[in-house]
């Protein structure tokens, strides 16, 4: 996509501009050149190879529904055969067979680099992202379906609205009573602080964790990983001050709250950004717990 | 037919606040996005936000480095206006919680910057925008403001006068990705654009597949000029096989290019004696290409960013989101090894002609953020100014259209002020292929003359058109596919409305763009479903990149000098006595127009006389 091949007419201005540069410029447009000249060498012969051997594809089954196309009405999977480059991710080879066979397949996508969330998808039985997935880690037939524990709105999209209802669930923005006087004075916070709440402020939404979680999957109503989460990144931040932390507790503690959480890591497992969610769900407990006790 | 007061088109950072502070202001607010809010492009930013906080600094010497860096392209009162707001809002973005990296006081951080005078880049790691989105669509869920989002918006609802100065703007016409339903929007008061920026006009860019300028194309359709257009910023740090961004946040903490004989070029050649990697993007972007040229490049091909000086703690405290790119994306351990790096297409300086109030010619329509010009960045903009130039001039746009009194706008708009006439010779005609399958329905807002519509009839008119436009497109289903043209669109950018122009080039991408149009007079739309039917929002998005390719190339082969990012092989000097003007480019229904109007070097209290910019 981005790999250029070397400019015909820029390699011949170039020249004409070496006949009059010292001997070290030319010989490093005569390698520049030689290079070129190799690297072309190297291109078509890739090409040629590609075009023989099967094994420089890549086999995708994926994931298709439709609820008002005929054919698509009951779920199946398609089969695509796609041209396979070094560094392809899972989300360039859907890109690739929708632009080149099936304008059709449809599946949210928009940064390509693992900051806007949009492809979580379920890759060869696991909640991955499918921007950050190397087709090359992967076993043949690359499997991809929709999230599971979410309704599926149309081949690999899913309804993400239960997810942005827990997301909501938990107050999700800073609250302080005690913001400093002064129009341009900020509040302080300690390095340690922020470096506390730091893994927490990384989601992305993306909602692999709560597609991961079987609890999840059970009570609907569960606020989730990544809801308690998001919650844990303002309790713990020391911004907002201890009535807030205690008002953030009751929250959580709620029935459908931490006390959940089984500890299964699945989470843990499958967050792109590595966030330790197991980890940040049990502290929230141990501060429910302590809060508790303070009150008794 | 949903009714607000003020609709937001696009919910990145610009969008966002702009719907805060009209709803501050009193406002009925709701945004419209094609994307949910989280899933913005400002979540992409890495490096930071300029704000003159400190002692030592000034909101005077932010607008003069911006100046300097803008090439003096930049329009004063747009950029004083950038400087003087930037450290309230950050303030603001800091009491809303966001999470700054700290300094040991507990004050937030700041990093120097490339073009800077003092070290004002405020920042969070290096992931400030995904800070910043999140910080501000947490603000949203407090406020309870509605967002319609995977939303679609294909038109604005435009009066038909027959100058667009004379016309205003009532609404605006949505598609529910979801259902594939079409609704009028009704803004009573007015219609703000932040629809980010066109990344996916060009093959290799920072920008997200959703960053298609449909925005600016939308308003250009609608009778508002696309102003300096040619002004295309590459990044000199993106990573070579995929695009993806570098923070110069890398080269702020002291990051180290090398060529590949392991020269220090940017001093060693002499392409920035002073302030080396530090220099401003387009001076490191065209010095890396140079190297390359010059047959000093790594496999022809890029150069190296070496960072592992700075030692592991630093970097994991201050750039760790980088190690994680280098290494998802491109395979490189950064802690080991540099980083291969080459310019890529990371911003557009032109966009939608606004005054410093966020307003377009066109009364009740606003723009704001990448989409805008008003304009702060003139030629090229300096890094770690894009996202306060969201959060002010978001602020500004949605407090004046909610009715708040910001003063009169010192910058005109369309035709009011003073404007001449520009030619330009072109081998193919730009503009509308006749007949166009979308002629009567892509926001031609004149088509019928005067309609004497009230404006709930605009909003109902654009939507019937809409509907049209889709049915057709729906219809054509063995049509051209709209990939196929798309990818010749953005290779020919590629190929030659780059970092280095050239005539002939820029006339190539001309009739490339002209072949791209003829294509699309037979696009199609295979899929069929009314379900979430990407394939029919890609081949309208498509249009738009055909529209704002052929913007980017006409301003590039009109401006025949040198000036920031532009650079033309045939002029290699700037010219300050014929060029120190915008360039403007109106849509004229379909018979694109192309004038100029004067750059306003004239500060609150100083002149801003151009002086040779080096670093």
């Amino acid at each position: 996509m981005s790999t250029q091949v070397p400019d015909q007419t820029d390699d011949e201005s170039s020249a004409s501009e070496a006949e009059t540069a010292p001997a070290a410029q030319q010989r490093r447009m005569e390698k520049k050149r030689q290079r070129a000249a190799e690297a072309e060498e190297t291109r078509q012969t890739e090409e040629a190879e590609a075009a023989l051997a099967e094994t420089e594809t890549y086999h995708l089954k994926v994931f298709r529904y439709d609820p008002e196309i005929e054919g698509k009405k009951e779920p199946r999977f398609d089969d695509f055969h796609v041209p396979y480059h070094k560094g392809m991710t899972v989300l360039d080879a859907l890109m690739y067979a929708r632009d080149t066979y099936d304008s059709s397949l449809t599946f949210r996508h928009s940064c390509r680099q693992a900051i806007c969330g949009s492809d979580a998808m379920f890759v060869n039985g696991r909640q991955r992202l499918c921007c950050k997935t190397q087709l090359s880690d992967l076993e043949e037939p690359v499997r991809i379906e929709p999230l599971p524990h979410q309704e599926v709105v149309k081949d690999l999209v899913v309804d993400m609205e239960h997810f942005y209802d827990q997301m909501e669930a938990v107050e999700p923005y800073f609250q302080t009573n005690d913001l400093p006087e002064g129009e341009l004075e900020e509040q302080r916070q300690s390095r340690e602080n922020r470096e506390k709440v730091k893994m927490s402020t990384r989601c992305i939404w993306c909602g692999a964790c709560m597609s991961s979680c079987n609890i999840a999957a059970g009570d609907n109503q569960y606020l989730g990983p990544a809801a308690i989460n998001k919650a844990y990144r303002f309790t713990m931040d020391e911004r907002e001050g201890e009535d807030m932390k205690q008002h953030r507790l009751e929250i959580l503690e709620q029935e459908h709250g931490v006390w959940r959480c089984q500890t299964q890591f699945s989470c843990t497992n499958v967050c792109p950004k590595d966030i330790p969610l197991t980890e940040h769900i049990q502290e929230l407990k141990r501060e429910a717990v302590k809060s508790n006790l303070k009150f008794w | 037919m949903y009714e607000h007061d003020v609709i937001v088109v696009g919910a990145g950072g610009a969008g966002l606040r702009a719907a805060i502070a009209a709803q501050e202001e009193g406002a009925d607010v709701a945004i419209v996005s094609k994307l949910h809010p989280v899933r913005s492009h400002t979540g992409a930013a890495e490096g930071g936000i300029n704000a003159a906080l400190r002692e030592g600094d000034s909101w005077q010497d932010h607008a003069y480095d911006t100046m300097k860096g803008s090439d003096y392209l930049g329009d004063a009162p747009a950029i004083e206006t950038l400087a003087q707001d930037s450290p309230e809002e950050v303030i603001q973005l800091e009491h809303w919680g966001m999470a700054f990296s700290r300094e040991e006081d507990g004050r937030v951080s700041q990093r120097p910057f490339g073009g800077l005078s003092f070290p004002r880049t405020t920042y969070a790691g290096a992931e400030t925008g995904h800070q910043l989105l999140h910080t501000m669509y947490e603000q949203l869920v407090k406020r309870g403001i509605e967002v319609y989002d995977e939303w679609y918006v294909l038109d604005l609802a435009v009066s038909d006068e027959d100058a667009p100065e004379d016309r205003s703007c009532h609404g605006v016409v949505g598609y529910d990705i979801q259902s594939g339903n079409i609704e009028g929007f009704r803004a009573r008061d007015g219609v703000i654009l932040a629809t980010g920026g066109p990344g996916q006009v060009y093959d290799h860019t920072t920008n997200a597949v959703s960053n298609t300028g449909d925005g600016v194309a939308m308003a250009y359709r609608a009778g508002v000029p696309m102003e300096d257009m040619e002004f295309i910023q590459f990044h000199p740090t993106t990573l070579p096989s995929t695009g993806v961004l570098i923070s110069e946040g890398v080269r702020g903490e002291g990051g180290i290019l090398y060529n590949g004989e392991g020269e220090r070029f940017m001093f060693e050649y002499g392409y920035a004696s002073n302030d080396g990697e530090l220099a401003s993007r387009d001076v490191v972007a065209r010095a890396e290409l140079s190297e390359v040229n010059a047959g000093r490049g790594i496999e022809d091909e890029y150069v190296h960013l070496d960072m592992r000086h700075l030692g592991e703690e630093r970097i994991i405290d201050r750039l760790e989101n980088i190690l994680h790119l280098a290494e998802d994306f491109e395979g490189v351990d950064a802690l080991e090894e540099p980083m291969p790096v080459k310019p890529g297409q990371h911003y557009a300086m032109g966009g939608i002609e606004t005054d410093e109030n966020g307003e377009t010619c066109v009364a009740g329509l606003y723009a704001a953020g990448e989409c805008a010009c008003a304009s702060v960045h003139g030629s090229n903009r300096l890094g770690g100014n894009a996202l306060p130039e969201l959060i002010v001039f978001g602020a500004r746009a949605g407090s004046h259209a909610a009715g708040r009194d910001l003063g009169e706008a010192e910058i005109p708009t369309g035709k009011r002020g003073e404007w001449e006439a520009g030619d330009v010779e072109t081998p193919v005609e730009p503009g509308a292929v006749e007949p166009e399958v979308e002629a009567d329905t892509s926001g031609d807002a004149v088509a019928d003359g005067g309609s004497g519509l009230d404006p709930d009839g605009f909003v109902e008119r654009a939507a019937e058109r809409a509907t049209e436009r889709v049915e057709a497109l729906l219809a054509n289903e063995d049509g051209r596919n709209h990939a196929e043209i798309r990818a010749d669109v953005q290779q020919s950018m590629t190929e030659n409305v780059n970092v280095f122009r050239e005539k002939a080039g820029l006339e190539q991408a001309l009739r490339d763009i002209r072949a791209a149009r003829e294509a699309y007079r037979d696009v199609g739309v295979a899929d069929q479903s009314r379900t979430f039917n990407t394939d029919l929002l890609q081949t309208i998005e498509t249009r738009n990149i055909i529209d704002l390719a052929e913007a980017i190339t006409l301003g590039a082969l009109v401006r025949k000098e040198f000036r920031g990012a532009h650079w033309r092989k045939e002029h290699q000097e700037r010219d300050d006595e014929n060029w120190l003007k915008h360039t403007l480019l109106s849509w004229n229904d379909g018979s694109p127009e192309l004038w100029f109007k004067p750059v306003l070097l004239e500060g609150e209290d100083k002149r801003y006389e151009p002086k040779i910019r080096s670093y």
